[in-house]
């Protein structure tokens, strides 16, 4: 009996905080897209350098990462695809695996740990100085005033990430491809190019839009929630890191469910 | 957020009557009532000093009385509307209408102190930049911060950071002005400065102001009237003169600075920081006004 509590009051916890974060997004996906159609602009610039901060900067690690991820790829579908003498397929192999699922799934790893802890540190600071407060009495809305520009920021920069992501695996991958594999350079980016469908550039696409989405949120309402002190804001920070990847990972079960059972018929 | 057309508002929007009334105003936190049905009133001009220990609710008093808490019973009525009965809209221009400075400051740390102060200018009203930069300027130099425009907070000493706050907090002209602790954690010297600063304001604007503090030299300076919070009930309301002249035990304990005998349980302290005077055995006598 109490464990079935204990296992009760957590699933309302849970869906209290999906709730909660729900709201938080819904509200910043408002002033992002309902607000300028009622004449209340996005403000732009505090999008532009959240974008700069959030997009731009993580170029060079994410190049870095997925460019070995593309190469870890090739180098394990070559471990089961040289049995068959079947090594051309490594590109094809390569290609997929990062375009469909992990060139999201890295990128929005990179995002959670370079932005989403940044945005909690961020706000949950703001909270325990008492700022958010004084937005407040200054009839700014703080979702509006600081969620709203990271979230514009993130669900366009994560998305693009993402295709500079499954570039670089590729990339990585052609590596390998010419090195061991007696792909040219060029054929390679072909086989690659020729695997690929748009449909799953797209699909990863998508998913990379609500990883942006969930991100921002995630880092945002842990931010807000902070309470107490500085060592809260830490707190904070480390929570919204862990509930993010999980949520991520979450969602990309979902999508990829969905996904899998659309694309049967 | 709503649009406030003009800085300058209407003259026949002026309002009479008290600037903030608080009717049997009750607050509690997770369950637990921090405070227990505070009534007063507070007239245009008039300098409200909120007394009162660590503990005793006049911090959360001063975060209704700004709309940051919702009471859970009574009524806080600000310009003579209802603050929890009123639309968004009413409540962010009813906003724009008071002015808080935060014990911190709590200036935004990645803006510079002359965009802190064009914030809610930007935010509020359509004029153009230049203007608003020379308000800015303006606001500043009433604070005595001319040439810090440029500054970040984290550069300012903490004497300079609260004077921005509270050039911040003028930048809507508002009409309340409501300061939390604006002396905690200065040294005396620039304690009196801030001091000096509050009285000018209120010599020059003729603004109503509240402040939040349990710094005694300073809330005998700059106060009209004074009210005593203790465990979240106003023990004693009156003018500088009467609250000196009291007798009341509690008063005359927090003036003459007398210490709290030794608690020795720990619920024993809660208790005594919680509970309503009236429920415990100290009674409500000498409510001088």
């Amino acid at each position: 009996m109490e464990i079935l509590r204990k296992v009760g009051a957590s699933v309302l916890d849970g869906l209290a905080y999906v709730g909660a974060l729900a709201f938080l997004a819904g509200r910043a996906a408002y002033f992002t897209f309902i607000g300028p159609l009622l004449g209340k602009p996005v403000r732009f610039q505090r999008a532009v350098s959240q974008a700069m901060e959030a997009g731009v900067r993580a170029l060079p690690i994410l190049s870095l990462i997925t460019f070995f991820i593309g190469l870890i790829l090739a180098l394990q579908a070559a471990y089961e695809l040289r049995r068959f003498g079947a090594m051309s397929y490594v590109a094809s192999a390569v290609a997929l695996s990062m375009t469909r699922e992990l060139g999201p799934l890295i990128t929005a790893v990179i995002v959670i740990g370079r932005s989403g802890s940044a945005f909690a540190a961020e706000l949950g600071t703001m909270k325990v100085t008492e700022e958010i407060d004084a937005l407040e009495t200054m009839a700014i809305d703080p979702v509006s005033f600081l969620v709203a520009p990271k979230f514009t920021a993130m669900i366009l920069m994560v998305p693009c990430l993402t295709i500079w992501a499954n570039f670089m695996g590729i990339l990585g991958g052609s590596l390998f491809g010419v090195a061991q594999a007696d792909f040219t350079f060029w054929r390679y980016i072909t086989a690659s190019l020729d695997a690929l469908y748009l449909r799953d550039v797209i699909t990863g696409l998508i998913k990379s839009f609500m990883f942006g989405g969930t991100i921002t949120a995630v880092g945002c309402l842990e931010g807000l929630n902070t309470a107490g002190g500085a060592e809260q804001v830490g707190r904070s920070t480390t929570r919204a890191v862990v509930m993010s990847i999980f949520l991520v990972i979450l969602v990309d079960l979902v999508f990829t469910m969905l996904f899998f059972f659309l694309g049967e018929h | 957020m709503a649009k406030v057309p003009e800085l300058r508002r209407d003259a026949s929007d002026s309002f009479e009557g008290p600037m903030i009334s608080l009717r049997d105003l009750r607050v509690s936190y997770s369950g637990r009532e921090i405070l227990h049905g505070i009534s007063f009133d507070v007239q245009r001009g008039e300098t409200l000093v909120i007394l009162g220990g660590s503990g005793s609710g006049k911090s959360t008093l001063l975060r209704t009385l700004v709309g940051l808490e919702k009471p859970t019973s009574g009524e806080v009525w600000i310009r003579g509307k209802n603050f929890a009965a009123i639309s968004e809209a009413e409540r962010d221009e009813l906003r724009t209408r008071l002015g808080m400075s935060f014990q911190g400051g709590a200036l935004f740390g990645s803006m510079t102190v002359g965009e802190n102060v064009a914030l809610p200018l930007q935010e509020h009203t359509k004029l153009e930049p230049s203007t608003v930069e020379i308000m800015v300027r303006l606001k500043l130099d009433q604070v005595g911060l001319s040439g810090f425009e440029d500054f970040l907070p984290s550069q300012l000493s903490g004497g300079m950071k609260k004077r921005a706050a509270v050039a911040r907090a003028m930048a809507m002209d508002p009409e309340i002005l409501f300061f939390d602790e604006p002396s905690a954690g200065l040294d005396p010297i620039i304690a009196a400065g801030i001091d000096q600063l509050i009285l000018e304001l209120k010599k020059a604007f003729h603004m109503t102001i509240i402040v939040v503090t349990h710094e005694l030299a300073s809330a005998f300076l700059i106060a009209d009237r004074m009210v005593l919070i203790n465990k979240g009930e106003v023990v004693a309301l009156g003018t500088v003169q009467e609250m000196q002249k009291s007798i009341h035990p509690r008063v005359r304990q927090f003036l003459d600075r007398v210490p709290e005998p030794a608690v020795a349980q720990e619920l024993d302290y809660l208790q005594m920081l919680t509970e309503p005077a009236s429920k415990s055995s100290e009674g409500r006598q000498g409510k001088s006004r």
